[in-house]
C-alpha cells in the first residue's frame, strides 16, 4: 500500500493542459498538408500519382487535397519535384462536413458546434459507444489513450459507454466491412434520438488504404448520418479530442478560425 | 532429392525449385515433428488447387517448402497434425478444396458476407446455458463474436468467430507491387505497423534482389523493439485494469503512450508509418535525435519498473493472475501457438533466436520463457522482454552504423517466391509472396501471430469463470484485424 503510494506520489500530475497552451507534438508530426502551387512545375501530377489513395487532384493551377482520403504518409512530399507541397504542424482539422475536407486552397473550414438544441442536451455531458468495423485498430488505440491521465476524456463530461442504449452517439472507426454493416445499422437504432456520429480516421471517412475494395462500404456515411469528420491514419489523439471540444462548443465556439500564418 | 526444399528467413526461390510432389509425401514430413507450420495455404490452378506449406524448422534454422496438387478433395490433415485446423478451414473457404475428415469445417473470414452466421459448438444440457458476445464490445474494441457454452459461471466451451475485420487486403495486394502495397501491409495490424511492414519489406527485397544498408536494419529492428515495449507495458496496465488494481492500470496506461511518443519521435507517427519502406526506412536518425530517444527511453523504463513491480508485489493482484487461463505445454504445441503465448507455456519459440533475418542475425536477443501457461505466466513473459528489448535499442541506438539508409529497389524477379518471418510483439508473422511471369504478385499470403493464438485463448477459457474472460483475453491481446486481413 505504501509503495503504492509512494509510486503514485513519484507519478506526479500528467494531465496535458489542452486546450489551454500549445500542445508538445513531435518535429516530424504530418499534420494538415499545405500546397504551394506556385511552385508547381508546369503540367506536373507527380502528387497526384503518387498518392495510394487518390487523395490529391490537380489541373488549372491548383492541387486540392481530400483530408478525409490523406494517410498523411510522405509519398506526395517525397515525389514533388517543386518542394510545393508539404505538412504543417497543424492538427486541428476536423470538420463538420465531408466537404469541408476537400482543401482546395482555402482555410479549413474546422468543425462548429452542435446546434443549440444538441448542444443543450451533449454540451456537459455526452456519452458515446464506439463501434469498429473494418479498420486496422490504430484509431480505436489513439481514441482509448483519451481515457489514460495524459488526456483524461472525463474532465470534459465524455465517456464510452458500454450499451448504445446508454449513450448519446457513436464513434465509429474502420471502413466499414460488409460483416459490419449490419451490426453498425443495429448499434446506431439502438442509441435513443437525438444521437450524433463521430467518424475517425480516413477509413471512418472514405475508406482509407482500403478506399473501393468490394469488402467494404468507404466509410461510415454510407451507414449511418455523421456529424463529425476526424481526419488522419490514424488521427493524432489530439485531432480526435480537438474535434470532440469543437463540437461541444468548447473550442472556437463557432467561430470560423483560419490556419496559422505561412 | 526429398519432397520439400530448404531456404532461409528472408530468402527467394525460383517457383520451379519448389517441388510440386505426390499428397503422400507432402504431409509426411509435415507430421515428423521438429518443425511448426509457419503457412499452409491454398491457389486456385486451373482445374486442381495447389497446397504450399512452410514449415519453420528450429533445429536448422531453415524453412522448408513443399507443394501438392489437390482436387475437390482431400484428406484433411488436421486430425493428425491439429495447427493446420484453421489453414484447412481458410483453405476451403478461399478455394473450394474440402478437406475431408476435418473435424470442424466452418468458415472463417465470411468473406461473402453474413459474418457470423454459422453452427456453433453447442454443449446441452439441464442447466447449461450459451452466453453470445459481440461483434459490438462494450469499450474501444474490435468487433469479434464469441460463443461460451456454460454451466452456472464455468465455461466448458467457448468458440470465437471472426471476420468482422475482414477487408480483403490479401486480395488487394495481388498484382503489385503498387503505389497502395506499402501503406496496406502497414495497416494488416495498424499496432504492428513495423512487424508487417518489415515483413513484407523482406519479402519484396528478396524478390528484389535488394540489400538494405546496415544502418536500416538497425533502425528496423529498434523501431520493432519500441513497438514491443509499448505493446506489452499497455497489455501489463490492461491486465491490472481488469483485476481492478488501478494504480499500475494508470501509470501504465500513461507509459505506453510515452513509447509511442519515442516511435513518433523517430518517424513522426505513434505507429510507426512511413518509417520501415522497401529498400531501408523512410527516416534517418541523427546523433542528437538517437540521444534524445535514449534519455526518454530510460524515464519512462524507470517508471514502468515502479509500476510493474506494484504488480507483483501485490497479494491481490497475483491471486488474480495465478492459475487463471492456464494452457498447457502440450497443447501449444499441439496448436502450434506462438509469441508470449507459447513462451508463457515454456516453449522456446521465438523468430529472432531461431531463424533470425537483419540486425538479429549480429545481435541477440534471450529467449524470454515461463513455465506456468497462466496470466502471469503471460504477464511475466511481457516484463521480461520488455527489459530485454531495452537493453537491445540502448545498445544500437548507441552505435548506430554509419551509412545510407535506404537502397533503390528495382523490378521483382519473375516467377520466385519468398518468404519471411518476423518476431512480431505478438509473435510469429509470417509473409510469402509469389510472383508472375511478370514479376507482380501472383499470391501473396499472411499470417498473422493471431492466426495461430486465438484457438490458445478458446483453451484457456476452459474450466474458468466466464467472468476472468476479459483478463484471459488481455493476457493473449490478440488481433482481430490481423487475423481478418
Amino acid at each position: 500500500m505504501l509503495r503504492a503510494l509512494l509510486a503514485r506520489l513519484r507519478q506526479g500530475h500528467r494531465t496535458i493542459a489542452f486546450p489551454d497552451g500549445a500542445p508538445a507534438l513531435p518535429d516530424r508530426f504530418r499534420g494538415l498538408p499545405e500546397v504551394d502551387p506556385s511552385r508547381c512545375p508546369l503540367e506536373c501530377r507527380a502528387c497526384a500519382e503518387a498518392c495510394p489513395t487518390n487523395a490529391i487532384s490537380t489541373g488549372a493551377g491548383r492541387v486540392a487535397v481530400d483530408l478525409g482520403r490523406c494517410l498523411f504518409c510522405t509519398e506526395c512530399v517525397d515525389a514533388c519535384p517543386g518542394d510545393a507541397i508539404h505538412h504543417t504542424s497543424e492538427y486541428r482539422m476536423a470538420t463538420r462536413s465531408r466537404e469541408a475536407l476537400l482543401l482546395e486552397g482555402g482555410p479549413l473550414d474546422r468543425a462548429r458546434a452542435l446546434e443549440e438544441r444538441a448542444l443543450r442536451l451533449f454540451g456537459r455531458s455526452l456519452k458515446l459507444r464506439q463501434v469498429s468495423a473494418g479498420g486496422c485498430n490504430a484509431c480505436e488505440a489513439d481514441v482509448n489513450v483519451l481515457n489514460t491521465v495524459v488526456f483524461d476524456l472525463g474532465r470534459f463530461g465524455v465517456q464510452f459507454v458500454a450499451s448504445p442504449r446508454h449513450a448519446d452517439g457513436l464513434l465509429v472507426t474502420g471502413a466499414i466491412s460488409r460483416n459490419m454493416e449490419l451490426a453498425l445499422r443495429k448499434t446506431w437504432e439502438a442509441v435513443p434520438p437525438p444521437k450524433i456520429v463521430i467518424a475517425v480516421g480516413a477509413c471512418a471517412i472514405s475508406g482509407g488504404p482500403y478506399v473501393d475494395h468490394p469488402e467494404v462500404l468507404n466509410g461510415a456515411s454510407a451507414v449511418v448520418p455523421v456529424d463529425l469528420f476526424v481526419p488522419g491514419c490514424p488521427p493524432h489523439p489530439l485531432t480526435i479530442l480537438d474535434g470532440i471540444l469543437r463540437l461541444l462548443g468548447r473550442i472556437g465556439s463557432g467561430e470560423r478560425t483560419l490556419p496559422p500564418p505561412r | 532429392m526429398t519432397g520439400a526444399r530448404d531456404i532461409r528467413n528472408g530468402e527467394a526461390l525460383a517457383l520451379e525449385e519448389v517441388p510440386v510432389v505426390g499428397f503422400e509425401e507432402f504431409r509426411r514430413p509435415l507430421l515428423e515433428g521438429g518443425s511448426r507450420l509457419a503457412a499452409l495455404f491454398g491457389r486456385r490452378l486451373e482445374g486442381r488447387t495447389r497446397l504450399l506449406a512452410v514449415s519453420a524448422r528450429a533445429e536448422t534454422g531453415s524453412l522448408v517448402v513443399a507443394a501438392t496438387d489437390v482436387g475437390e478433395r482431400y484428406p484433411a490433415l488436421t486430425p493428425e497434425l491439429p495447427e493446420a485446423h484453421l489453414f484447412e478451414r481458410e483453405i476451403f473457404e478461399q478455394t473450394g478444396a474440402r478437406p475431408e475428415g476435418h473435424p470442424w469445417l466452418k468458415p472463417v473470414r465470411f468473406p461473402s458476407g453474413g459474418a457470423g452466421t454459422a453452427d456453433f459448438f453447442r454443449v446441452e444440457g439441464e442447466e447449461v446455458h450459451e452466453v453470445a458476445v459481440g461483434p459490438v464490445h462494450a469499450g474501444v474494441i474490435e468487433p469479434g463474436h464469441f460463443r461460451f457454452q456454460c454451466h452456472g459461471e464455468e465455461v466448458h466451451h467457448l468458440e470465437i468467430s471472426l471476420g468482422y475485420q475482414h477487408r480483403g487486403v490479401e486480395r488487394a495486394l495481388r498484382g503489385g507491387p503498387d503505389k497502395r502495397t506499402i501503406h496496406l501491409v502497414e495497416t494488416l495490424a495498424g499496432d504492428t505497423t513495423i512487424g508487417h511492414a518489415s515483413a513484407a519489406c523482406a519479402v519484396l527485397e528478396a524478390l528484389s534482389g535488394t540489400r538494405a544498408p546496415a544502418r536500416a536494419h538497425a533502425l528496423r529492428a529498434v523501431a520493432l523493439e519500441l513497438e514491443r515495449i509499448a505493446n506489452h507495458a499497455g497489455d501489463l496496465g490492461a491486465l491490472a485494469n481488469d483485476v481492478g488494481y488501478l494504480p499500475s492500470a494508470s501509470f501504465c496506461g500513461r507509459l505506453r503512450g510515452d513509447f509511442l511518443n519515442l516511435t513518433a519521435l523517430l518517424c513522426g507517427s505513434r505507429f510507426g508509418r512511413g518509417l520501415v519502406r522497401p529498400g531501408g526506412v523512410g527516416f534517418d536518425v541523427e546523433a542528437e535525435r538517437a540521444r534524445d530517444a535514449l534519455s526518454r527511453l530510460e524515464g519512462a523504463l524507470e517508471d514502468l519498473a515502479r509500476a510493474v513491480a506494484l504488480l507483483w508485489e501485490t497479494p491481490s493482484v497475483l491471486s488474480r493472475f495465478e492459475e487463471a487461463g492456464r494452457v498447457s505445454r502440450e497443447a501449444a504445441e499441439e496448436m502450434g501457438l506462438v509469441g508470449v503465448a507459447a513462451r508463457a507455456c515454456g516453449l522456446e519459440r521465438d523468430v529472432r533466436q531461431e531463424f533470425p533475418w537483419g540486425m538479429y542475425r549480429f545481435s541477440q536477443v534471450p529467449i524470454s520463457v515461463a513455465g506456468t501457461g497462466d496470466v502471469l505466466a503471460r504477464a511475466q513473459v511481457r516484463w521480461l522482454e520488455i527489459q530485454r528489448s531495452a537493453a537491445f535499442v540502448r545498445d544500437h541506438l548507441r552505435r548506430l552504423p554509419a551509412g545510407p539508409v535506404r537502397a533503390a529497389v528495382g523490378g521483382l524477379a519473375p516467377h520466385r517466391l519468398a518468404v519471411s518471418l518476423v518476431e512480431g510483439w505478438r509473435g510469429e508473422i509470417c509473409h510469402v509472396a509469389i510472383t508472375d511471369g511478370a514479376g507482380r504478385f501472383a499470391s501473396y499470403k499472411v499470417v498473422d501471430p493471431s492466426f495461430h493464438n486465438w484457438t490458445g485463448l478458446a483453451l484457456a477459457m476452459r474450466g474458468q469463470p466466464i467472468s476472468d474472460f476479459p483478463l484471459c483475453n488481455k493476457s493473449f491481446n490478440l488481433s482481430y484485424c490481423g487475423f481478418d486481413l
